[in-house]
């Protein structure tokens, strides 16, 4: 993590959209009039769904409608690293794990990778298409090296496979998100290895509980 | 009560008193950084630490931890101490080491604790942190590498001030204190921000690299910017004042001031009147005193009494007045007044000029109605009671006059003296319920021709709704000269009578808040310490002393009498004012009655007794059924009221000869326009 700043161009204003507006409604009456407030991040959140971003702008009108005082608001903006404070690549964004896990199974292959693709992180490339970042860990372990773009985890990367992926996105496909070591879900490779026995499933295992584990022991008759 | 003990020694405590206060009662001092008695307990600077029984194995942040009965409280036992130690050792990490040129050097809290707790070198061989210096406005210097986050500063704006523009951004080691965008703070409070600094992040700009702490001598005064007389120290190196301090005055300002009380000081070496003048063929050509007392003595003896006005200004000690008021007396002059901006106030009991409820009696009030005042621009520090009482939330507050952002919630009212009228005749809600009322009637309800029936009204309001009235100066000097009858004798002229410009000869006593164009052909006497408007149309000037360079008595919009204290002496030649017009009167062969200031206070006191009450405030007293006195009932008029400071920087001679407050005054003028751009 490093400084947030505000982006230094600002767009000279920003609305919500209708659709979006629904949305604000819907997070504005779960609280009431006196807590408004606790609406900032849903609202700042709708703010980088609607725009990719989070503008400055849009942290004086989440201000003005949760009637608190903007620096509150910019200080839940920079305080959370998942909100955007610049514009990002409308193809793409693209977070690497690179976390103890990640990092074992390759995750620096990857990073060298975006390093040589889009430059530096953090900021936009010059065509307006990709933005990426290094995260902390997002919580996919078991699938590890992964990376999540834009709103899906795409996992078990490989180098090759992960410039498949970027060289999609670039064509304007939508590759698909998940394992991409043929796997499903976080399954061991090579297929599941355990609970294998049918028998497991067709209740002939089943028999009644006659001591409860861990229950104290009946008192010894005299 | 319950009782806890200290390191052994058992003491009593009121319940919900923090570990850190049980422990202070003990004598027991407990290192802080992030803690202040008068903000909200943050809990993050965790220098406080202690250790409790019964309680876990690990030491506790005393701060924020409530002490609780049978408590065992240790601050001085081997755990306590590394703790300490480590959080010290913490805190320096990332702060830099420029003490030597640092303005906090001397009377930086982290420096005096690292005395205290921290190790003699650091373990540390990795950058610094290196932060942006943030731009606050003229009247904040920041230097942010040296900041510890202990956000005091945020919690000030917000809580006290009212202003929440201070904010902490980010996270972590690259959390960051600003404003928002980095605009200037817009609070009149500002400059107490670099007072709760416990490091130098926040220091003062208009003094920076001026002065170390210890080559200041100090001398504890009291402020006369506003009518609040708050509590100060003056802190001046040879002959002159580098900074202001406020004291702590739990009655008035607790321990804030104004950035108006504050940053004033370069005010008094600028635009000084140090020898006396006198106007030679349209020039003002610097004189002695001999030729300046013989002019003027000349002058006075060839005029009638009648024709003599006399008008002390707004930063008078009591004893010029009383000394200028017993010669012009003597003379058979009539026509004094000590109101210069005309209010209708001083023909009645004293309670009908004071601030009865008093300053901290505020806070026990559940009903306020402010009528034709704007105290937030009038008396910084009473706004800042009057918000402490509304977070509280028993307070309401009301106003009458013209709408402005008083840093809390108001009902607004109605815009002139019919809105009170309908109120007094049982119109609306705003009274309904109230147990204790108080009703400010503000200069901007007084100093208009129906002022003394808006006085009345507001009377005959306070005691219908059970209330007390209260007046709120914008003067210091003007409670001393009310007290002391500064007025027209009768058959003589007030300020706007002597303005019709048919005087033959106008003294003014540091009077520079009048239309000196209205004087007409009159022969002008200026006594006072700055070149100012006064000066400017005088025909002999008489130096005087400015508040800091003279011992002087002032009376405080609730009648409290303090007695301020000579910091430098008076430039140049210049003289004490009451010394001038004892001069003065040995020329006119109307010796006064007294060779030193005792003798003159001597005779102050047993003239007009509640001078000698000093330090003493006669409190609340609500206003006889018949109100008798207060203002006379009459005509209303239909004008709105106004407030009486456009420019709450600019109010005095010494404010508008100091640099400092020029800039603020443009620099909040600056950010009105940006705002009013931006909508």
């Amino acid at each position: 993590m490093s400084v947030r700043r505000l982006a230094k161009e600002q767009p000279a204003s920003f609305a919500f959209t209708p659709e979006s507006l629904e949305k604000v409604n819907f997070w504005l009456a779960k609280y009431p009039p006196a807590k408004k407030q606790s609406a900032s991040i849903p609202l700042l959140w709708l703010v980088q769904k609607q725009e990719g971003w989070v503008c400055e702008p849009a942290i004086r009108l989440v201000a003005r409608m949760l009637e608190v005082p903007v620096i509150r608001i910019l200080e839940v903006a920079t305080f959370y690293t998942m909100f955007m404070l610049e514009p990002v690549g409308r193809a793409a964004l693209i977070q690497v794990c690179g976390t103890t896990p990640c990092a074992l199974r390759g995750a620096n292959d990857l990073l060298a990778i975006c390093q040589q693709e889009f430059g530096q992180k953090g900021h936009m490339t010059a065509d307006g298409l990709f933005t990426w970042e290094e995260v902390e860990c997002l919580g996919a372990c078991c699938n590890a090296p992964m990376a999540a773009i834009n709103d899906y985890y795409y996992e078990d990367l490989t180098p090759v496979t992960f410039r498949q992926i970027i060289a999609d996105f670039r064509a304007g496909k939508s590759p698909a998100p998940g394992s991409y070591a043929g796997r499903h879900s976080s399954e061991p490779a090579g297929g599941a290895q355990t609970l294998s026995d049918p028998a497991l499933y067709d209740g002939s295992k089943a028999h009644r509980i006659e001591k409860l584990p861990n229950a104290p022991e009946p008192e010894p008759v005299a | 009560m319950p009782t806890a003990k200290v390191n052994g020694q058992e003491v009593e405590f009121e319940p919900g008193m923090t570990v850190l206060q049980v422990a202070e009662l003990a004598g027991e001092e407990i290192p802080r950084f992030c803690y202040h008695e008068r903000l909200s307990i943050a809990g993050n600077c965790r220098m406080c630490l202690v250790e409790v029984k019964p309680g876990p194995p690990k030491p506790q942040a005393s701060c924020a931890l409530p002490a609780a009965d049978k408590q065992e409280i240790f601050t001085n036992t081997p755990m306590v101490k590394k703790a300490r130690e480590g959080v010290m050792e913490f805190l320096l990490i990332n702060h830099p080491l420029d003490c030597p040129i640092c303005d906090q050097g001397g009377e930086c809290d982290l420096q005096d604790e690292a005395m205290g707790y921290g190790r003699d070198d650091s373990r540390y061989v990795e950058n610094k942190r290196a932060v942006e210096d943030k731009f606050l406005g003229p009247l904040i210097k920041t230097q942010m590498n040296r900041c510890i986050q202990c956000t005091r500063c945020v919690r000030l704006s917000t809580e006290i001030a009212g202003v929440s523009e201070m904010g902490m951004i980010s996270r972590g080691e690259d959390a960051e204190i600003t404003s928002y965008l980095e605009e200037a703070l817009t609070s009149e409070l500002s400059g107490n921000l670099a007072d709760v600094c416990p490091v130098g992040a926040l220091t003062h700009k208009p003094w920076a690299y001026n002065y170390r702490p210890w080559e200041l001598k100090k001398t504890e005064s009291i402020d006369v910017m506003d009518a609040l007389g708050s509590a100060i120290r003056v802190d001046a190196k040879g002959s002159q004042v580098m900074r202001i301090l406020p004291r702590v005055n739990e009655d008035i300002n607790e321990e804030w001031i104004s950035d108006k009380t504050r940053y004033v000081p370069d005010g008094l070496i600028r635009q000084r009147l140090d020898r006396p003048f006198i106007r030679v063929a349209g020039k003002l050509k610097p004189a002695t005193w001999a030729e300046a007392f013989a002019a003027v003595a000349g002058k006075l003896r060839a005029t009638a009494a009648d024709r003599i006005g006399v008008i002390a200004g707004d930063l008078q000690d009591a004893e010029s007045m009383k000394a200028a008021m017993d010669l012009f007396a003597s003379l058979g002059v009539k026509s004094l007044d000590c109101r210069q901006d005309g209010a209708k106030l001083g023909r009645g009991p004293r309670e009908s000029w004071l601030f009865n409820t008093t300053i901290a009696g505020i806070e026990g009030l559940d009903r306020l109605l402010l009528i034709g005042t704007n105290p937030r621009r009038e008396a910084p520090l009473l706004n800042a009671r009057i918000r402490k009482a509304w977070l509280k939330g028993k307070l309401n507050v009301g106003l009458i006059g013209e709408a402005a952002d008083l840093r809390y919630g108001f009902d607004y009212l109605g815009a002139g003296p019919a809105s009170l009228s309908k109120l007094v005749e049982g119109e609306g809600e705003f009274f309904k319920d109230g147990k204790a009322v108080g009703i400010v009637v503000g200069q901007g309800a007084l100093a208009r021709s129906d002022g003394a029936a808006v006085l009345n009204l507001a009377a005959r309001c306070a005691s219908t709704f059970g209330g007390t009235l209260n007046v709120l100066h914008t003067a210091a000097a003007r409670v001393g000269g009310l007290d002391m009858g500064f007025l027209p004798r009768s058959g003589g002229r007030d300020v706007a009578g002597m303005l019709k410009g048919d005087m033959d000869v106008v003294v003014l006593l540091g009077a520079d808040e009048i239309d000196t164009s209205a004087l007409g052909r009159a022969f002008v006497v200026y006594v006072g310490s700055h070149g100012d408007a006064g000066a400017n149309r005088a025909d002999v000037i008489l130096p005087g002393a400015a508040y800091v360079e003279k011992s002087g008595i002032y009376v405080n919009t609730e009648g409290r009498v303090q007695i301020a204290n000579r910091a430098t002496f008076p430039k140049g030649e210049a003289k004490e004012d009451w010394a001038i017009f004892r001069a003065l009167s040995e020329h006119l062969g109307a010796k006064l009655p007294y060779d030193s200031l005792e003798q003159l206070r001597a005779k102050l006191m047993a003239d007009h007794p509640t001078f000698g009450q000093v330090d003493y405030v006669a409190g609340t007293s609500r206003p006889a059924p018949g109100f008798a006195g207060f203002g006379e009932a009459g005509a209303l008029s239909d004008a709105p009221f106004s407030n009486p400071l456009t420019d709450f920087y600019l109010t005095n001679p010494i404010a508008r000869a100091s640099v400092t407050m020029a800039e603020c005054s443009s620099s909040l003028a600056a950010s009105h326009q940006r705002l009013e751009a931006a909508e």
